[in-house]
């Protein structure tokens, strides 16, 4: 196996991939060496899934490792939960993170408690991979990006790539893990043809196999003024920002967290202790959520490194329609250079 | 039977349908041409067309009322016209336009008519449970309104209908369940996820009755449909209606349908409702020129509604956190209320 933490030093077979085709590498991979691991969700055999994540599975595999299921989230979420604690590895795509709805018992009440609720008696390695972020108008019921739901209930890893790399590396680990992981990818990210990807998800990715640890926050540009904290699409918006800032000498250094748990503080509170202004930058709902969350550790174990917070985040109402509206509340890369400049003048 | 006056209707509101499907289709490639691009182009997001569906929402809702509620899933449009939902503003709704149904903040599988008392839900089943909490609502109210929930036949496996069954059937509530059955849910056929024959087999198992009808013909719906909305009506409870329709389009806009036999796709075209009702009016005498008339009629409505909903102003971002609730927390900026209490504050009784 590479090492790959950083992914310096591995050039053998490097190719660019998606980030969609970087996630099914690790699974195919993983699917080959371990006849445990296995995939079921809607539309993932003949059609590779909605968002290409389980895209030419079915080919290698067959329908009793790839499995298409019935619309029924409680029933196959909870199968995956079963088949975890026999020892298996299940993959269980739910299609849209908002769909948990239908099935939150599974996920909270089963998945994530029972090792708990056990003593430790019960595992559930399973990974529950799951579709999150709007800017293509799906609306209310189709465009969430719940990272603080899920991380806010103890007992599920939550792992969210920026790229085409650290997808690879964090599903091979997902896969691996004992508990259960939720892996959160945004459509918007995948490098699909019908919703092209903005720059930046798209990377070299080395064809052996490597694993990218939970909980190691990615320093994605280093900076002196100001720190940006984020993952997911808004990685890609906050360096954005950031190059457009470097324009005007303003240095923003931008940390992709990678995971949300585990949580890498040490990496947030190092950057703080450099900058002193902290910005948190996410696509999920402003209250109660995952900005709020990384102020709080920052206050509660640097406040006096802290001269200024600025958190950017969808305002407390559902995803709208209408473009000019979605657009009105996903954060921007302009939403967080403003946020940086008022940080740096506070 | 089948009055000549509702037939005619059940045609006009099924030709509205796929004229509309169509012509929307069209609008909805513009700007999204040569490389389809779900974001680009002059209607936002998915869209989930139901032309090969006509026969079920024209011979369902021929028999409900305005107060007759009816929920409908991810793909509404020939449900909603024939439940009489305003065109216009339900086009400037699909267009993202500030005078929509929701102002634009709903979109296409989020359609709501209070005035005719259509809702719907872009998650499977989900519109289940509300049909028939408004059924609830007539029953204990005494009136006869009836709800109707629709859902595609990839829904029967999910517990929003499973369970809405059983609370329909226990309490007897005035609820039709339509399940639209197309044979696909996305890519998954029906005999790979259901091992049951047909979704009418569903009703057995909760003691409420369930009709089959088959070749997606809109007057065997009607009659099926009359039958189950007077039963609702008349206070003896629920029906399960499995409607066979077919898809003509692909699940949404953009779906290369690559997992569909062309077979099922040819079987689709040749199943198609429209002319069968068509059939079916001549054999009543109907003319030709009286069909012509009703489709041009129908084209013309269909392209009022899209010019209308072209020419409608975009919402003002300024708007876009107006109408989370409906009355919205004030919060932090509330007034002490004055020592008077509450009454005082409220404009007093004295």
């Amino acid at each position: 196996m590479a090492d790959a933490e950083t992914g310096a030093g591995v050039e053998a077979g490097e190719r660019d991939l998606t980030m969609s085709r970087a996630m099914v590498e690790a699974i195919e991979t993983e699917m080959r060496s371990d006849e445990d691991v296995f995939v079921m969700g809607e539309d993932v055999a003949d059609y590779g899934g909605i968002f290409d994540s389980t895209e030419g599975l079915l080919e290698e595999f067959g329908r009793e490792r790839v499995m298409d299921v019935p619309i029924s989230e409680t029933s196959f979420v909870g199968a995956g939960v079963g088949a975890a604690q026999q020892g298996m590895r299940p993959i269980v795509e739910l299609m849209f993170a908002d769909f948990f709805g239908v099935c939150m018992d599974q996920i909270y009440n089963q998945m994530a408690k029972n090792t708990y609720m056990s003593g430790g008696g019960v595992s559930v390695p399973m990974v529950l991979m799951t579709a999150v972020g709007g800017t293509y108008s799906d609306a209310a019921q189709h465009s969430q990006t719940l990272y603080g739901t899920f991380a806010h209930l103890p007992g599920m890893k939550v792992v969210v790539p920026s790229t085409a790399y650290d997808a690879k590396g964090l599903m091979h680990n997902a896969v691996r893990d004992d508990d259960p992981v939720v892996y959160m990818f945004h459509k918007r990210l995948m490098g699909l043809g019908w919703m092209p990807a903005p720059e930046g998800p798209k990377t070299a990715v080395p064809e052996d196999e490597y694993t990218i640890s939970f909980g190691s926050a990615d320093v994605k540009r280093e900076g002196s003024d100001a720190t940006v904290v984020t993952l997911g699409l808004h990685v890609h918006r906050a360096l954005d920002a950031a190059e457009s800032l470097a324009e005007d000498g303003v240095d923003a250094e931008v940390i992709d967290l990678r995971t949300l748990v585990p949580l890498d503080e040490e990496t947030i509170l190092d950057s703080v202790a450099k900058t002193g202004r902290l910005v948190v930058v996410d696509e999920d709902y402003r209250s109660f959520g995952v900005t709020g969350e990384i102020i709080a550790r920052a206050a509660e174990s640097s406040l006096g490194d802290l001269e200024a917070v600025e958190r950017v985040a969808v305002p407390d109402v559902p995803i709208p329609y209408a473009r000019e509206l979605e657009r009105a509340v996903l954060p921007g890369a302009e939403d967080v250079e403003a946020a940086v400049r008022s940080a740096i003048d506070e | 039977m089948v009055s000549a006056n509702d037939l005619q209707e059940m045609y006009e509101n099924a030709v509205t349908a796929r004229h509309y499907e169509e012509r929307l289709q069209e609008e909805y490639m513009e700007g999204k041409q040569p490389k389809f691009d779900i974001s680009a182009g002059q209607i936002p997001g998915e869209l989930h067309l139901a032309a090969g569906h006509e026969a079920s929402g024209a011979g369902v809702c021929a028999h409900l009322r305005d107060d007759d509620t009816v929920t409908a899933p991810h793909r509404p449009h020939h449900v909603a016209i024939a439940k009489g939902v305003d065109l216009e503003a339900m086009t400037a709704e699909i267009f993202g336009r500030e005078t929509g149904l929701s102002g634009g903040k709903g979109g296409h599988m989020h359609l709501f008519d209070p005035d005719v008392n259509f809702a719907c839900s872009g998650i499977i089943a989900e519109g289940c449970p509300t049909a028939v909490g408004a059924a609830m609502a007539a029953d204990k109210r005494n009136t006869d309104s009836v709800a109707v929930a629709f859902l595609g036949e990839g829904a029967i496996n999910q517990g929003g209908f499973l369970e809405s069954l059983n609370l329909a059937a226990v309490r007897d509530l005035p609820v039709v369940f339509v399940v639209e059955d197309n044979d696909w849910a996305i890519s998954m056929h029906k005999d790979r996820v259901t091992d049951v024959e047909t979704a009418a087999g569903r009703a057995g198992g909760f003691d409420l009755p369930g009709e089959r009808v088959d070749f997606n013909d809109a007057v065997a719906v009607y009659e099926a449909a009359r039958d189950a909305v007077e039963r609702a009506r008349a206070g003896n409870g629920p029906t399960l209606l499995d409607v066979q329709v077919h898809r003509l389009m692909g699940h949404f806009m953009g779906d290369p349908e690559s997992y569909r036999p062309e077979a099922d796709v040819e079987r689709a075209r040749r199943l198609d409702p429209i002319p069968k009702l068509a059939d079916r009016l001549r054999s009543e005498g109907v003319d030709d020129d009286t069909l012509e008339e009703i489709a041009a009629r129908a084209k013309e409505r269909v392209e009022d509604a899209i010019e209308h909903a072209k020419e409608q102003p975009k919402p003002d971002p300024a708007t876009v956190q107006e109408d989370v609730f409906t009355n919205p927390p004030s919060g932090a900026t509330d007034e002490e209320p004055d020592a008077g209490g509450p009454t005082a504050a409220a404009g007093g009784e004295d």
